[in-house]
């Protein structure tokens, strides 16, 4: 063959193979085509509700919570405006050169930065970086804008507690929802980061306070920067509270207890209004409703005083001699003691190998039941114990309301204990020991009771035997109707006891206080009745082995308490007083008791008309 | 030797299509501009219009200057390629973990982007010249050559283009002449080899490419992060169905949610908008190049002018595939423009002077003996 032919062959075949090669690629066009057509045809609607989910975000409005006041008006909570720094962390471009940038900016520690990064879930819910930053903070991120994709500074309305630690306990604080508060059916629903009541009325009342969120739909740019709004529904505030709570009382209460531990509950015994509840010690609501910082929980938690605890109801102390009154009605009303039975007290009284001793050494002669409450003789109370037995004292003590939930509108109320046979048998897989009765009849061993628990059992007292249901809120007015709703005042029902025993108990209370053991709760101006009460802690073997208080290591000294009424005549005011290890309670507790009846006393005539009148 | 005929109507037709797809590339580039530019900034588009017109002078002069004497400098282009690479990894920018570019001022060159056109010339005159020769001559040398400017491209590193390079080299030697039997050889030996090579190369790459290729696989597995591209990019095109969403409803591609919309995402951008009816038309128009360019090839009056233009044909042709491939998902996410209409100086600059080398074949091959 010639050169040229085969040149031309090689030629033809360069140009059959280059028809594959236009094949190929035409056939890759074409298979490319398919998949446009699966993509854009096939699969379209679903990456097109992917692209709106992108272009789309929603932002929760939050609505201002409701405000509070106390029974005359005063505000006791309210909202500030703050300025909170919220993060998205899909929106996140540089983590490291942003927790530097925070750093340098506003002090947040780059390490603390990066953990609240990896700690979110979801990539696209801003979470609560900083809040309450201070306007500078505010300006100089706003000014850095642009290179920190996505921070955002919201201003939003933080709660805010007028009064500072004042009531704190009874008001509670609030911050944002746990995923365990989630599970409860009064918080569910809620989206992550809703602010809610974390204690006292803010969790109780939190349905009506909370509001409702409104919700802003916005369209975003891959930055995150908001480029128009779609739609917006509003929020709705929340609901005002009027607590029947007395401002002045409570400031003065808690000034009264001062730095001791311990707490006072003073409630209206016609109605059950909860005038004062102080619990000591405090602690700050706006510290803890701005977040609590690891370190600052940390501190809280292992507060060996425990301040969050409140005391007027989650507080439970052997009643010690205040108990006396519930074991006095027992007496009266079994046909096995009457008021004239009278004991000799000698100081001691043996039971089995135990000898039970009176507080006065040498003890208080021959007694009838009267004088035993009003001089508080033990001995005598040991032998209507040893003669009733345990069943018939938990019995009456139970017709107070003891062992019960007082029912107030207050989150983890404790109950204390009552104990009977059936009890010890139950809860302690025991039989009952007579020295427990002993012990028992005068409040002291198994039982304990609440603050809150002693106030409406003495209210019942000195109002003739009606039970009410502590009512810390008096009405709420609807944001939405500005409708004001009262809640009435509710009887839990009588203390099934004879007339009689209520007087006998009113007379012989009244005593207390003008010749007794109460001596320093009584007043010039007012008629107080009630009782004292020394309940010995796990320590009082020590006590007993000194007799000067001072010697006593403060843990190991008595609780202090005084539950009282006034005026004795007509009741308008119920009182317990505890003050925990500071020693007798005529000694400690009777004259706060009674500084305090004074200071309700003083405009009591004014304050019916006062009320929440203002706001009718 | 100036060829001074006036276009003819295929001419027409070719400058045509390349123009409409260009005309395409420019309006999806403007789409994606942010509307309010920073004073003092050239807006993208207009960026890319100047591109265009430096790119129609070295189309003109591809078309203007003889290939055959072209060809016979090919082999000193190819070594200036060559120094230009090295350079460029010794004083070039670098930009996101490599170095691929010179920086002249505002402008940005890519060498590596030339260097694909060099090799089609350097490979064409080289297969021209070694017709009937063994298989030793067909593959090995061609390899040798083609192995500088492609160690040198990996290691700025710069995947995407390595594999235009690679492809460039394999469609060459096929079309340039490997027996059937060679060929079924080479590719049994290739796919043993595969696992050990497989193993070199993946321990080469570096972090965000061994990613990019294991999000490919799926991207769901890191949606914000590694398969951000990969998803974002399918959602756009997925999102603009049968009719697309308009330039304003665009969202994807307008609120930024697509990167590098305006380079190598850029059919993402153009298929949100204008929907498969809209890419249905812009293939069409890529088929008609592709038509059109190997017509020419087959038409050449030489073996060099069959090869020039078949390697331009696959070097343009590989890089639509895996540009619009890896876009839909079907292709991991390398970095390789779409020709003709991802906004870029050198490569614009360089795709047109290929169609201008295109046209240059087919004017020449009427003048057969000369």
């Amino acid at each position: 063959m010639s050169r040229f032919t085969t040149q031309h062959e090689d030629f033809r075949n360069l140009q059959r193979r280059l028809l594959y090669l236009r094949t190929g690629l035409l056939f890759c066009l074409l298979l490319l085509s398919a998949r446009l057509w699966y993509l854009q045809v096939v699969k379209g609607p679903y990456y097109r509700e992917l692209a709106e989910q992108n272009r789309v975000r929603t932002v929760d409005l939050k609505p201002a919570r409701g405000l509070i006041f106390d029974r005359h008006g005063e505000l006791l909570a309210n909202n500030v405006p703050s300025f909170n720094l919220y993060l998205t962390v899909e929106d996140i471009r540089d983590r490291e050169g942003l927790a530097a940038a925070l750093e340098e900016l506003i002090g947040l520690p780059r390490a603390e930065t990066k953990k609240r990064l990896v700690q979110q879930a979801k990539s696209y819910v801003p979470i609560l970086l900083k809040s309450g930053l201070t306007l500078r903070e505010a300006a100089l991120l706003e000014g850095h804008r642009l290179e920190l994709t996505g921070l955002r500074v919201q201003a939003e309305s933080q709660r805010n507690y007028v009064q500072g630690p004042l009531g704190s306990h009874l008001l509670g604080y609030v911050g944002e929802v746990s995923p365990e508060q989630q599970e409860e059916p009064d918080f569910a629903g809620l989206v992550q980061g809703s602010i809610v009541g974390k204690a006292g009325v803010e969790k109780t009342y939190d349905r009506m306070l909370r509001g409702k969120p409104g919700e802003k739909t916005i369209e975003v740019d891959a930055r995150g920067n908001e480029r128009k709004i779609v739609a917006v529904v509003e929020q709705t505030p929340g609901d005002d509270l009027y607590l029947s709570l007395n401002l002045r009382l409570q400031r003065l209460a808690e000034s009264l207890l001062g730095a001791e531990s311990g707490a006072i509950v003073a409630l209206d015994p016609r109605n059950g209004d909860v005038l004062v509840m102080a619990s000591s010690p405090p602690y700050d609501p706006n510290v803890l409703s701005r977040g609590l910082t690891p370190a600052l929980w940390e501190q809280i938690a292992s507060d060996t005083r425990h301040p969050l605890t409140n005391r007027a109801v989650q507080g439970q102390y052997p009643p010690g001699s205040t108990f006396k009154i519930m074991v006095a009605s027992a007496a009266l009303e079994s046909d096995k003691w009457s008021a004239d039975t009278k004991v000799r007290c000698a100081g001691a009284f043996p039971s089995g190998k135990h000898m039970f001793k009176d507080w006065k050494k040498g003890g208080h002669g021959v007694m009838d039941l009267y004088h035993a409450i009003v001089q508080s003789c033990d001995v005598y109370f040991y032998n209507i114990g040893q003669r009733l037995g345990i069943d018939t004292i938990a019995e009456t003590a139970r017709r107070f309301g003891l062992g019960q939930p007082t029912g107030i509108d207050l989150p983890s109320e404790r109950v204390g204990v009552v104990p009977s046979t059936e009890w010890k048998q139950r809860v302690r897989k025991e039989p009952w020991y007579v020295g427990e009765t002993i012990s028992a009849s005068i409040g002291q061993g198994y039982i304990t009771v609440t603050p809150l628990q002693m106030a409406v059992a003495i209210g019942a007292v000195s109002n003739g035997g009606t039970l009410h249901r502590p009512r810390l809120v008096r009405a709420v007015r609807e944001r939405a109707t500005g409708r004001l709703q009262e809640f009435p005042s509710v009887e839990r029902g009588p203390v099934p006891l004879q007339e009689d025993t209520f007087h006998f108990l009113q007379d012989a209370l009244r005593e207390v206080v003008l010749h007794g053991t109460g001596g320093r709760a009584r007043s010039r101006s007012i008629s107080i009745a009630g009782k004292t009460g020394t309940a010995q802690t796990v320590g009082a073997r020590v006590s007993q082995l000194s007799t000067d208080e001072e010697a006593i290591p403060k843990q190991f000294r008595d609780h202090a308490w005084f539950v009282a009424y006034a005026p004795a005549e007509e009741p308008q005011i119920a009182v317990a007083v505890l003050v925990e290890n500071t020693g007798h309670g005529g000694a400690y507790a009777a004259p706060i008791a009674k500084a305090l009846i004074e200071e309700y006393m003083k405009d009591s005539d004014v304050d019916d008309r006062h009320q929440i009148a203002g706001q009718f | 030797m100036i060829d001074t005929r006036s276009p003819d109507s295929f001419e027409w037709r070719f400058v045509l299509v390349a123009l409409g797809i260009l005309a395409v590339g420019v309006i999806s580039i403007y789409s994606v501009s942010p509307s309010p530019m920073s004073k003092g900034q050239t807006p993208l588009y207009a960026k890319q219009l100047a591109w265009i017109l430096i790119g129609l002078v070295a189309f003109l002069a591809a078309v203007a200057i003889d290939y055959h004497s072209l060809a016979r400098h090919a082999y000193v282009l190819y070594g200036l390629t060559l120094i230009l690479l090295v350079l460029v990894l010794v004083m070039g920018r670098s930009s996101r973990g490599a170095q691929r570019w010179f920086a002249v001022g505002p402008l940005t060159f890519q060498p590596s982007e030339v260097a694909k056109l060099v090799l089609v010339l350097v490979l064409s005159k080289y297969f021209a010249d070694v017709q009937r020769a063994g298989w030793i001559q067909r593959v090995i040398v061609p390899g040798l050559i083609t192995l500088p400017g492609l160690l040198l491209i990996l290691k700025q590193p710069d995947l995407g283009t390595a594999m235009s390079f690679t492809f460039i080299f394999v469609s060459m030697v096929l079309v340039g002449g490997l027996h059937a039997k060679a060929l079924g050889l080479g590719v049994l030996f290739t796919s043993m080899l595969f696992p050990f090579a497989w193993e070199l190369i993946w321990t080469s790459l570096h972090d965000y490419q061994r990613d990019r290729i294991l999000t490919f696989w799926d991207p769901m597995t890191d949606p914000a992060g590694k398969g951000y591209h990969a998803l974002q990019s399918r959602i756009a095109i997925g999102s603009g169905g049968l009719l697309g969403k308009g330039l304003v409803e665009a969202t994807q591609s307008r609120l930024k949610f697509l990167p590098e919309g305006h380079t190598d995402f850029i059919f993402a951008v153009f298929a949100e908008q204008w929907g498969f009816i809209g890419v249905f038309v812009l293939f069409l128009l890529f088929a008609a190049l592709i038509f059109l360019a190997s017509e020419i090839a087959g038409k050449a009056k030489d073996p060099l002018g069959l090869l020039l233009a078949a390697g331009i044909l696959s070097m343009v042709g590989f890089c639509l595939m895996v540009n619009v491939g890896m876009t839909m998902g079907i292709f991991p996410i390398v970095g390789i423009p779409l020709p003709l209409m991802s906004y870029g100086g050198t490569t614009t600059v360089t795709s047109m002077a290929a169609l201008g080398l295109l046209l240059n074949v087919k004017r020449r091959r009427l003048t057969l003996f000369y």
